[in-house]
């Protein structure tokens, strides 16, 4: 790396021009600091959601068993939702994702019932199985330069259709493969992928009387559902890939202008092969601790997740166009989700004011989006 | 300057799509220090000469010299290794990124051990503020978004990125084009300020002021074939300016208009 000093005269001695700059920097206002956050929308949506429950919904929504409700489809949902804003950044869709948890549900379920592998070669087996779906998905949406949505739409109906025939071929005419809950054995594996986390914590929480309990001395929430953890580590996860390495950059670069980012010597094709890796691996994930949970699959598993994952992530500040978005804000649209799905319940409201819902959030976030995309780029 | 080898050498560059004859035999040389305007009209093949250049096409015959050896690049990247960066019109920038994370696109500094690996972006952003205070922008946050900044800060950040990054060559494809006059001297200064670093410049445009504004040398490109190439002291900007057309229809609609086209 060549840093060419400057050989005209400089204008001013340099330490003096890093004061004048520090200065300045303090003058970028707080406002417009948090105006620049993507996810703003989605916390701030977060906040008039739950301030509507807080006012309508019985009170018990929001002890600690209510949360867990609320967190629980959050969860899976979320983790959909969180690939779904990183391959929307990079500017791609994928709209087989709900279909993929599907499929994904019957080979991970045939891997153990039919196949009877161990838990962790299922698992590792049906996550390479995706991510080579996904890769599929992503160079055919590079090679033949069709639009993602076109080619990921053909391989919602594919994969769907692909479910409802294999579950058939498997079971010997059903739509639903059972037992797979009890073959899939116990053990470290399992307890990554099923049950509750952190149950010593909350036992220790309720002998301390920090939580609620029962008479007998169990607490009311015995812990975490493992899903929350694996949403709440990848939303993590993906917020730091996203913000603090290069291949975060080049997500954006890729999203924001692929032709600029590739005359800048970014690999925009690997980039967004891999993210639709990362997010048909995503939905494998999804299956597995869906499947585990419920001890079964069937066809119907994901179905429409792919719209809800991607107004999630539309919520948590994501453009349609690619290039802006993040990774925390679906983790918020995932819970804004879940929050109005499991809250409605707790009012005198009828839960199928849900979709109506939806759609207005919907309205409102790509509104919102869209205002903010022109303060950030001073677009007029 | 005429004793050295020049930076960029070529001659007779011819490139073929097909039956089309993009570029019949095209020389030129950019040596240290100097501003070379490269001219033509629409189709003159100035677009195809860049690309060329910049590694995306490989010529059909023809020698290309950097630095006196002989080199074929076969991408982008090679080119920009061998220190040759192009800056495209519209094509360097993406509105939506900071600054810094547009500073540094595809070049990204890194720490920490794998799995920990994480660009570098306080020294990102340092670098980047020192950058744009030489070019004599006053980034007031380099997190906010290239969208900001007006299209000539735009042309300058993209062409001190280039120069951060070691680039001995700058083509700069049109960098003048879209903009204003105010915006337009800014970046005709900061070319005149990059000369002074000791770069070679390829300036392409199809605006004879501009280019008789910052270059010591003009090559004139027409219908694929190099006119001739001419010193600042050898010509008059009217003579480029019919020179670049092809002569006579200009000159007869400038007459007609009364005025200079």
């Amino acid at each position: 790396m060549v840093n060419t000093t400057q050989p005209t005269a400089d204008l001013s001695p340099a330490p003096a021009v890093k004061k004048i700059q520090d200065e300045r920097l303090r003058e970028v206002s707080l406002v417009t600091k948090i105006m620049r956050r993507p996810e703003l929308g989605a916390l701030a949506g977060l906040i008039l959601v739950a301030i509507f429950f807080a006012s309508t919904a019985d009170a018990s929504m929001f002890t600690l068993a209510g949360i867990m409700n609320i967190l629980s489809p959050a969860a899976q949902l979320g983790i959909l939702a969180i690939a779904a804003a990183l391959l929307m950044i990079g500017g791609e869709f994928d709209l087989s994702i709900g279909s993929m948890v599907a499929f994904t549900g019957l080979i991970f379920g045939a891997f153990i019932t039919l196949s009877g592998w161990p838990l962790l070669l299922a698992i590792v087996a049906t996550l390479v199985i995706a991510a080579v779906l996904g890769g599929l998905n992503g160079q055919l949406v590079i090679r033949t330069r069709l639009p993602s949505f076109i080619v990921t739409l053909a391989f919602l109906f594919i994969l769907r259709g692909l479910s409802l025939v294999g579950l058939k071929w498997a079971t010997g005419g059903s739509t639903q493969m059972r037992g797979i809950g009890d073959q899939a054995g116990e053990g470290l594996v399992r307890e990554l992928f099923s049950g509750n986390a952190l149950e010593g914590v909350f036992a220790w929480l309720a002998a301390n009387d920090l939580i609620g309990k029962f008479p007998n001395g169990t607490p009311t929430v015995t812990g975490v559902p493992v899903s929350i953890v694996w949403f709440v580590g990848f939303a993590l996860l993906a917020t730091w890939i996203l913000l603090r390495t290069r291949v975060g950059n080049w997500i954006f670069a890729a999203g924001g202008d692929p032709n600029a980012a590739r005359n800048s010597g970014v690999p925009v094709d690997r980039v967004k092969t891999g993210l639709f890796m990362f997010t048909a691996a995503a939905a494998a994930l999804v299956a597995i601790l869906t499947v585990l949970d419920a001890g079964s699959t069937d066809a119907r598993r994901g179905f429409q997740k792919e719209f809800e994952a991607i107004i999630a992530a539309v919520i948590g500040g994501c453009l349609l166009t690619g290039g802006y978005g993040s990774a925390i804000g679906a983790f918020f649209g995932a819970i804004i989700f879940g929050m109005v799905s499991i809250g409605l319940t707790y009012t005198r409201f009828d839960s199928d004011w849900f979709q109506v819902f939806l759609g207005a959030m919907l309205l409102l976030a790509v509104l919102f989006n869209n205002f903010i995309r022109r303060k950030v780029t001073g677009e007029r | 300057m005429e004793s050295q080898v020049p930076l960029i050498e070529i001659r007779n560059l011819v490139k073929h799509f097909g039956s089309v004859i993009a570029l019949s035999g095209v020389s030129l040389n950019v040596h240290r220090g100097e501003v070379m305007c490269l001219l033509g009209d629409n189709g003159a093949g100035k677009s195809t000469l860049i690309k060329t250049l910049a590694g995306v096409h490989r010529p059909t015959s023809g020698d290309f010299l950097v630095e006196g050896k002989p080199v074929s690049f076969s991408s982008p990247r090679e080119a920009l290794d061998a220190g040759i960066a192009t800056v495209y019109q519209d094509l360097a920038m993406i509105p939506l990124m900071s600054v810094t994370r547009n500073f540094f696109m595809g070049r990204e500094p890194v720490k920490g051990v794998w799995p920990f690996r994480r660009v570098d972006f306080d020294h990102c952003d340092e670098v980047t503020r020192e950058e744009m205070h030489k070019i004599g922008i006053d980034v007031r946050d380099p997190h906010q978004a290239v969208g900001t900044l007006s299209g000539g800060e735009r042309q300058c950040v993209a062409i001190a990125r280039a120069v951060y990054f070691g680039a001995k060559v700058l083509i700069l494809d049109e960098p003048t084009s879209a903009l204003g006059v105010a915006q337009t001297s800014m970046v005709l200064k900061y070319i005149h300020q990059v000369r002074q670093k000791g770069l070679g410049v390829i300036f392409i445009t199809h605006n004879v002021r501009h280019a008789y504004a910052v270059g010591d040398r003009f090559t004139v490109l027409n219908r694929g074939k190099t006119l001739g190439t001419y010193a600042k002291s050898e010509i008059q900007i009217d003579e480029l300016q019919n020179l670049m057309a092809g002569g006579k229809e200009l000159q007869a609609v400038s007459a007609e208009l009364g005025g200079m086209v």
